[in-house]
């Protein structure tokens, strides 16, 4: 390309040239900002660079103001080594080991080509886990989807898990977990998260600046190209419209064999103490990569652009500067270092190219064939973009959603009426088994997997020789968030926090995933503050800080948003994963008991969905103080070994709870409903801070007073079957309701593959 | 006993096979692709993962690595070999072994527990388990249907080389629902399930895999 690149000296000879921001997504008054801190006109290239980290997606600006309240409202702790801010937060869960774990959407990619976006979704989690030094160990997926049998849905749901299974599986890292949701609000607005563990050594923390004058830049991995350029600004922060312009730029395409090796290099360079600071490539690119690192360094950075390597030569330096290419990562070496920094590309073959260097000039200079076409300040890029205080203002249809309470809707009255509702619920496509899904998922690799979906949570072995692991959860209840954003994001809390929990794992640090529609909707950014704050005083309550997260805006179409889905990441520390409780039935003659208190609380319930239809409500009451008094019984339990299983009651109820310990264990048990109580609500009720657990007869005293001490209901269900016995419950209106363990697996085991074949 | 474990760009199972030698007794060696030297072991274990992103075929780039020169000379020799998955991929597109791995029947990727039947106990594989032992381990490939032609098949058969087979369920449309085969000589054996995640009652649905593991490090005592 001969183009004459827009430089410098061009933007302060022709100051009156027209600049296309409005389509960059910027905004007149963000334009005009960038003029001022230039003090003229930026050139293309520094446009392109301010309009992807200017984005919703790069600079949090409409959410910014809300998510201080995690850190302002952050519990005491000494577990965290790194906070917020960082690529991801590190915990410390002793023995001289931490982890990081964070989570992120790809919604709007996934939509457009679901097998790529979802790929790339993995990709880039997994790169910011490596770039705090750690070693992935595990992902898992929260999706949500339009209703099941959409045609639309067809179309995303299958590609979406080719696509986290083709690269996921292809980089070795066990998928231990997640969430399939179905639910017509999703429709055209799928979301994809993508959640990743890593493991390391206290000692191995990496962090992302460029220090040291001199130092080297070096950018390595898949060379760039054209993909997802400009997909960071306008795929993210754009929703979309019938029938407007298509703002639909290639969706990044993803090469798990790359990453694998970027992996391998990447730990291996940092083992080796080659690495002064390093950064991934993700939204915004080398943008992005380089103003961050500058910015967090020594303030300044030299950079040579037609260093790049490339895999399309006819990019121009502006695509170069968004590309969003991915598999790529940025490192500060010191000279004395590099040589040896190269050797392990080659070993990797690996491709590496030293871009620029380190300099203290408080400038980002960067030059394409000998001319400058960006001078700027770091910071004013990576940092310091425009920050806003929506118009919040709380929806005038919430009063009436509340008011449309679930009292008058029609309850089973009868035992084979709760029979055949459970039966409705156990094959509808939020209940059923999800095995469609996760048997296209590595569950095995690396041999760590001590549990894995549909299990409570996931739990990893850390330590081969202490045993030392750790348990991670993401929950969220969408219909309760939309019922109430500031109970539902605690309830989601509450859930992941439950589910860590039951496996016998102290829960201990929060990451979140805050998914909702357009920030510009003075009702959306209502129900995003409500979340935020609900989610930031939880976290205080239970004393689990929020380690840092992903706001993921404009999740809707048209006037319609989702619902407001802030998507909870709980993750707990297990001393010895020995100990860890399942959740399949213990044995033959184990008690059956229930922890925690039952009220009759069916808004927003699985029932009132599946069979009316129905969402109104004042969603199950939240009780912070309970779930934490749950959580040291099933922890205490498992460490003194009295459970033979434990499983959290959420999503229809204790007979959904019962169910899954059956098939999952391959025996059933016989429940008598005591006289008192309803069995409808008793059954179905959705009441948090509860668990069904089984012990050996003889230890139902040790298990009574561990729950008295720490001031948790108990009371008894019934008792664990022989294998292959039905689950029967007796005092059901007079009756006895009872299902074949046949019937509830064939139920619950027909319903995806019918739907996605 | 050493066993050498070969890591090829891509590969992922290398660890776990290398802690199932080491759970069943032996000392695992870890061999780099790069490196055309055994470096003397007594054995090899080619693990399962994407070798090269499975780009081309899968096992089609691996086959022509430095240390597979060296490997089909000593195979050829008598050391034995086991490959897993990609390494059983690896080995028939080395022609160590015959047919080939192609597309799971239902297209997608699966993951499960699969229970096998033990066909041959002749191998130095799998001489600690019973003629006819069913067991079960994981089974993860998207590309495990074994196929080649009807005179290689009954030639499989008739001499006893088919390795194990799949029981209840064949999860990927394997021809005579075959897991895994071995060569003439026994020292070859390549199979589409992982052994090496059924080695601890932790991590893996039985320890039935062990077997494969125990079965060499006897065998080598005894030679």
């Amino acid at each position: 390309m001969t183009r004459h690149p827009d430089t410098v000296a061009d933007a302060i000879a022709h100051p009156e040239r027209e600049q296309p921001y409005a389509e960059l997504g910027l905004k007149a008054n963000e334009y005009d900002r960038i003029k001022e801190i230039l003090g003229r006109r930026p050139t293309s290239g520094e446009l392109a660079m301010y309009s992807v980290m200017w984005s919703e997606h790069c600079s949090y600006k409409s959410s910014k103001v809300h998510l201080r309240q995690f850190g302002d409202k952050k519990p005491e702790t000494d577990k965290l080594l790194v906070g917020i801010g960082e690529n991801a937060g590190v915990v410390d869960i002793g023995q001289g080991w931490a982890v990081t774990f964070k989570v992120e959407s790809h919604n709007h990619p996934s939509y457009v080509e679901p097998y790529q976006g979802a790929a790339t979704g993995i990709g880039g989690i997994v790169r910011d886990i490596i770039s705090m030094g750690a070693r992935p160990v595990a992902v898992m997926d929260p999706l949500r989807f339009g209703a099941a049998d959409h045609p639309d849905t067809r179309r995303v749901l299958p590609g979406v898990v080719a696509g986290i299974g083709g690269y996921g599986n292809c980089l070795g890292l066990p998928n231990i977990g997640g969430e399939v949701v179905f639910d017509p609000c999703y429709q055209g607005n799928p979301l994809v998260n993508a959640l990743c563990l890593g493991t390391l050594r206290h000692e191995d923390i990496h962090l992302a600046s460029a220090k040291g004058v001199g130092n080297l830049v070096v950018l390595y991995g898949a060379k760039t190209g054209g993909d997802g350029i400009g997909g960071a600004s306008i795929l993210a922060s754009e929703t979309f419209e019938d029938g407007g312009p298509a703002k639909r730029p290639a969706v990044q395409v993803g090469d798990p064999f790359m990453e694998k090796l970027l992996i391998e290099c990447t730990l291996e360079v940092l083992h080796a103490g080659l690495v002064e600071g390093i950064q991934d490539l993700g939204a915004a690119g080398i943008s992005c990569a380089t103003s961050e690192l500058a910015s967090n360094g020594d303030g300044g950075m030299h950079v040579v652009l037609d260093k790049v390597p490339l895999r399309d030569h006819t990019l121009t330096p502006e695509e170069i500067l968004m590309s969003e290419s991915q598999e790529r990562m940025a490192a500060v070496v010191t000279p004395a270092n590099i040589d040896a920094f190269l050797d392990v590309c080659r070993k990797w073959d690996v491709d590496a190219a030293i871009i620029g260097e380190v300099t203290d000039t408080g400038r980002l200079v960067i030059e394409w064939q000998g001319e400058v076409i960006v001078d700027v300040p770091p910071r004013t890029v990576a940092h310091d973009g425009p920050v806003y205080e929506r118009p919040i203002a709380r929806p005038d249809w919430q009063d009436a959603l509340i008011a449309d309470a679930p009292s008058s809707l029609t309850r089973p009255a009868s035992a084979e009426e709760v029979r055949a509702t459970v039966l409705q619920l156990v094959g509808s496509p939020n209940l059923a088994s999800k095995t469609w899904v996760t048997s296209q998922y590595d569950r095995y690799v690396l041999g760590n997997t001590v549990l894995a979906q549909p299990e409570d949570a996931g739990v990893i072995r850390v330590d081969e020789e202490s045993g030392l692991g750790v348990a991670i959860s993401t929950d969220c209840n969408g219909r309760f968030a939309k019922l109430d954003p500031y109970n539902g994001a605690k309830l989601a809390l509450a859930e992941a926090y439950r589910n860590v929990a039951a496996t016998g794992a102290e829960p201990l640090a929060v990451t979140n995933c805050l998914n909702f529609g357009s920030p510009e909707d003075p009702a959306v950014m209502w129900q995003f503050s409500e979340a935020v704050r609900g989610l930031a005083d939880g976290c205080l309550e239970l004393g689990t800080p929020v380690t840092g997260g992903n706001v993921s805006f404009y999740n809707q179409t048209g006037d319609v948003a989702i619902h407001p889905t802030p998507v909870v990441g709980v993750l707990g520390v297990i001393d010895d994963v020995e100990q860890r409780t399942a959740m399949a039935f213990g044995s033959e003659g184990d008690v059956v008991l229930v922890l925690g208190e039952t009220r009759d609380e069916l808004a927003g319930s699985e029932w009132a969905h599946v069979v009316h239809g129905h969402l109104g409500g004042v969603p199950p009451q939240v009780d912070l103080e309970a779930e934490r008094r749950l959580a040291q019984v099933l922890v205490a339990g498992s460490r003194r070994g009295l459970l033979s299983a434990a499983h959290d009651v959420s999503d229809a109820g204790i007979v959904q709870t019962l169910v899954e310990m059956s098939v999952r264990g391959g025996s059933g048990a016989v429940v008598v409903v005591p006289a008192d109580v309803d069995p409808f609500v008793l059954l179905l009720s959705e009441s948090t801070a509860r668990a069904v657990v089984t012990v050996t007869e003889s230890d139902v005293d040790a298990l009574e007073s561990l729950a008295a001490e720490h001031g948790v209901p108990v009371s008894r269900l019934g008792v664990v079957g022989a294998a292959g016995s039905d689950l029967v419950v007796e005092g059901v209106y007079g009756g006895t309701a009872s299902w074949s363990l046949d019937e509830l697996r064939a139920t619950a085991d027909a319903t995806l593959p019918a739907l996605f074949g | 006993m050493r066993i050498g474990v070969v890591t090829f760009p891509g590969s992922l199972d290398d660890r776990d096979a290398a802690r199932a030698v080491r759970i069943a007794g032996g000392e695992a060696v870890a061999l780099w692709h790069a490196d055309a030297d055994l470096h003397g072991v007594d054995a090899v274990v080619l693990p399962g993962g994407f070798s090269y992103g499975d780009y081309l075929r899968c096992g089609a780039i691996a086959r022509f690595a430095p240390v597979m020169g060296e490997l089909v000379k000593a195979a050829q020799g008598g050391l034995p070999v086991l490959g897993i998955c990609n390494g059983f991929q690896i080995l028939c597109e080395s022609h160590l072994l015959p047919g080939a791995l192609v597309r799971n029947d239902s297209l997608h990727f699966v993951c499960r527990d699969q229970r096998l039947r033990i066909e041959s106990t002749s191998t130095a594989w799998t001489s600690s388990y019973e003629a006819g032992q069913e067991i079960v381990v994981p089974l993860k490939n998207g590309e495990g249907g074994y196929v080649a032609d009807e005179a290689t098949l009954d030639r499989l058969e008739g001499e006893g080389r088919v390795v194990a087979r799949y029981l209840e369920l064949n999860p990927n449309g394997s021809r005579r629902d075959i897991a895994g085969i071995a060569n003439e000589r026994g020292n070859v054996v390549g199979l589409m399930p992982h052994p090496e995640h059924a080695v601890e009652p932790l991590t893996g649905p039985t320890t039935d895999g062990l077997g494969f593991f125990t079965s060499i490090l006897k065998g080598l005592v005894e030679a």
